[in-house]
């Protein structure tokens, strides 16, 4: 037999680093991630400090003052300085507080669904059979039925409130994450490193939380931060049809459907909101790119 | 090698597993996978088993069975006295303990989002053999095993090549110091050079912790370096098992010298005419009548098409499955059966 020598390890000089170290670090590295952390944060701080910002109360409605432009334009005031809405009401004040109710609902929404579709989905494929079954046909029944159609259903009987409509929202969004964590399951469950698990004999619920959750979650999230965006969305659409959000309450949402009435006249009603819901969405979605690679040992920093 | 001969620490008793392929709703057609089909064979304390055959031909589903990552169709495993095809989950995770696997690509077979502490660690956190302190301490101490620093505990799997990778796998395999470990391909997916210093890892490792292998491996070439003794399948069956050097040198199957004939030869001066198998390996869910081989087999008579051939021990230690086994004085030197065919 031929001797051959003990393997050389590569001598690569790896400091320790504290994780919180390396992610800071590589958020510095990525400038998308930074421009989506500035707007994230920024949007949070706007909802929290929301009374410290502006003097005018969202809800006044002041008829004298109504649809006034914006103070560049000709008419407009610098007391309003996005201008007024059709009931003269502030679109300024109206998009700060606005951003609690949206950030709210597309949040929690969000999470609401995705821990309902990631956990659904991680028990239908990774268990099968029955749990399959049942998981999935339920997924495709919901399917079948109009999302809106559906909300509305609920919301007329349940009456709309903050609490039912997030429960609502993220009560049917959960089957898309759950068919896609299904799916990413099935085909992870099958690599050699799951099998290296049970043959080291590691439990379910190990290998669940261990080696499918870590490797499904960058589809996740990806999923998850564009669903912000329509849950946003989706809240303006029912606000717009009367179950949504109630006055006097406000949301970016709201504000949308009020403005479009008035979109060929006073845009600003409508577009202000809109662009503060761009914004935001966007930032989420480079946040969460960022988070992704973050997540992603593979991807060197 | 330090092989107690009498000393039986696996035994497969006519092991079996299907594979029900059936498609179609409406109109059904039932077509079953024979991947293991009637296996039969004892693993001796302290020594390496090897496993060789054509890709196909259900010597990984043997591996995954032995481990009890599959559910047998038929027959019984008996790993130290007890039954690996009917326990429970809970009997087989305990039984895990004893039994390990080294899989066979490096870059498929290790969790991507853990560290290499993590990975090496994990065997004996799970079965609560160590925590902490005494976890970190050894793990450090299974990467010097197998050859790792341990600065190199922090990083993930894919900052190292294949055969540190495997070196990786291994000391994921030794952390319960399990008394058997099946090595799935464990060297197939590695470069030459590699393979043989994980090889000699492997050896070396034997010795010092007093291992049982059985290692799986398409060619037989790999499994020759380090086997004590080889089986040969073929379509779900083992065709003949013996001791090395009696398989390399005195094959009786058909096959085995076939397969023996297709090792390439290195210097074109030694080169012989040989014959290659014609054909290719049939569907294991359609198997030819008869002997498994005979439509590829050029000694294949009449019988053999009708009749399978009884696995039996022709000669001491030396088991086979054909009617018509090469015995000859100069067994270097084929029979002159009358090809039929």
């Amino acid at each position: 037999m031929t001797e051959i020598t003990e393997p050389i390890a590569n001598e690569q000089k790896v400091k320790p680093q504290s994780s919180l170290k390396r992610l800071g670090k590589r958020l510095l590295k990525s400038k998308t991630g930074m421009v989506g952390l500035i707007i994230v944060v920024a949007v949070v701080l706007m909802a929290i400090f929301a009374p410290l910002l502006t003097d005018n109360d969202p809800a006044k409605t002041d008829v004298i003052n109504r649809l006034l432009p914006p103070f560049w334009l000709e008419g407009g005031s610098t007391e309003f300085l996005l201008g007024t809405d059709n009931l003269g009401r502030d679109v300024l004040s109206r998009i700060i507080y606005g951003s609690r109710i949206s950030l709210l609902i597309g949040i929690s929404a969000v999470l609401l669904a995705g821990a309902i579709g990631m956990a659904l989905g991680l028990i239908a494929g990774y268990y099968g059979k029955v749990w399959d079954f049942i998981i999935m046909r339920t997924v495709d029944s919901l399917l079948a039925i109009p999302n809106i159609l559906f909300m509305l259903i609920i919301l007329a009987v349940m009456g709309p409130s903050l609490i039912t409509l997030i429960l609502v929202l993220g009560g049917t969004s959960w089957v898309v994450y759950a068919r896609m964590v299904r799916s990413e399951t099935l085909s992870i469950k099958e690599r050699d490193y799951v099998r290296s698990a049970k043959a080291i004999g590691a439990k379910d619920f190990r290998i669940i939380t261990k080696y499918i959750l870590p490797n499904v979650l960058s589809s996740f999230i990806v999923i998850a931060t564009l669903n912000v965006a329509t849950t946003i969305i989706l809240e303006a659409s029912l606000s717009f049809l009367g179950l949504g959000i109630q006055p006097p309450d406000v949301s970016w949402g709201l504000m949308l459907s009020d403005g479009r009435e008035y979109i060929a006249t006073s845009w600003w009603v409508a577009t202000f909101p809109g662009i503060a819901i761009t914004v935001t969405v966007l930032g989420v979605i480079f946040l969460g790119d960022w988070l992704r690679d973050v997540l992603d040992p593979k991807i060197k920093d | 090698m330090n092989v107690v001969e009498d000393q039986v620490i696996m035994e497969v008793t006519n092991l079996k597993k299907h594979f029900d392929m059936s498609k179609g709703f409406i109109k059904k057609t039932k077509t079953i996978v024979r991947a293991v089909d009637g296996l039969n064979f004892k693993v001796y304390k302290g020594e390496t088993l090897g496993i060789v055959g054509e890709s196909g031909c259900g010597k990984s589903t043997t591996g995954s069975l032995m481990l009890g990552l599959l559910d047998a169709t038929e027959g019984h495993i008996y790993f130290q006295d007890q039954d690996i095809a009917g326990m429970t989950q809970e009997e087989l995770r305990k039984a895990r303990r004893d039994l390990q696997v080294i899989f066979q690509d490096p870059y498929s077979s290790l969790n991507p989002r853990m560290t290499v502490e993590e990975l090496v660690g994990e065997p004996l956190l799970v079965h609560g053999l160590a925590s902490g302190k005494e976890l970190k301490k050894q793990v450090s101490e299974l990467l010097k095993l197998v050859g790792l620093r341990e600065h190199q505990m922090k990083l993930y799997p894919h900052e190292f090549s294949g055969g540190q990778r495997q070196r990786i796998g291994i000391a994921r395999a030794l952390a319960l110091k399990p008394k058997v470990i099946v090595c799935d391909e464990a060297v197939s997916a590695l470069d030459v050079s590699i393979q043989a210093q994980i090889l000699n890892l492997l050896k070396k490792l034997q010795k010092e912790m007093d291992l049982t292998y059985i290692f799986i491996a398409h060619g037989l070439p790999a499994v020759r370096h380090i086997s004590d003794r080889i089986g040969v399948m073929y379509l779900g069956k083992m065709v003949e098992l013996a001791d090395r050097d009696e398989l390399f040198e005195h094959p009786l199957h058909p096959y085995t010298h076939a397969l023996l004939d297709s090792v390439p030869i290195p210097d074109p001066r030694l080169r012989k005419e040989h014959q290659l198998i014609k054909g290719e390996i049939p569907s294991p869910s359609n198997p030819p009548p008869g002997c498994p081989f005979h439509p590829r087999c050029p000694y294949a008579q009449a019988k053999c098409e009708i009749d399978m051939p009884e696995y039996r021990e022709i000669l001491p230690a030396h088991f086979v499955a054909c009617h018509y086994p090469l015995v000859n004085e100069d067994t270097n030197v084929l029979p002159d059966i009358k090809k039929v065919k």
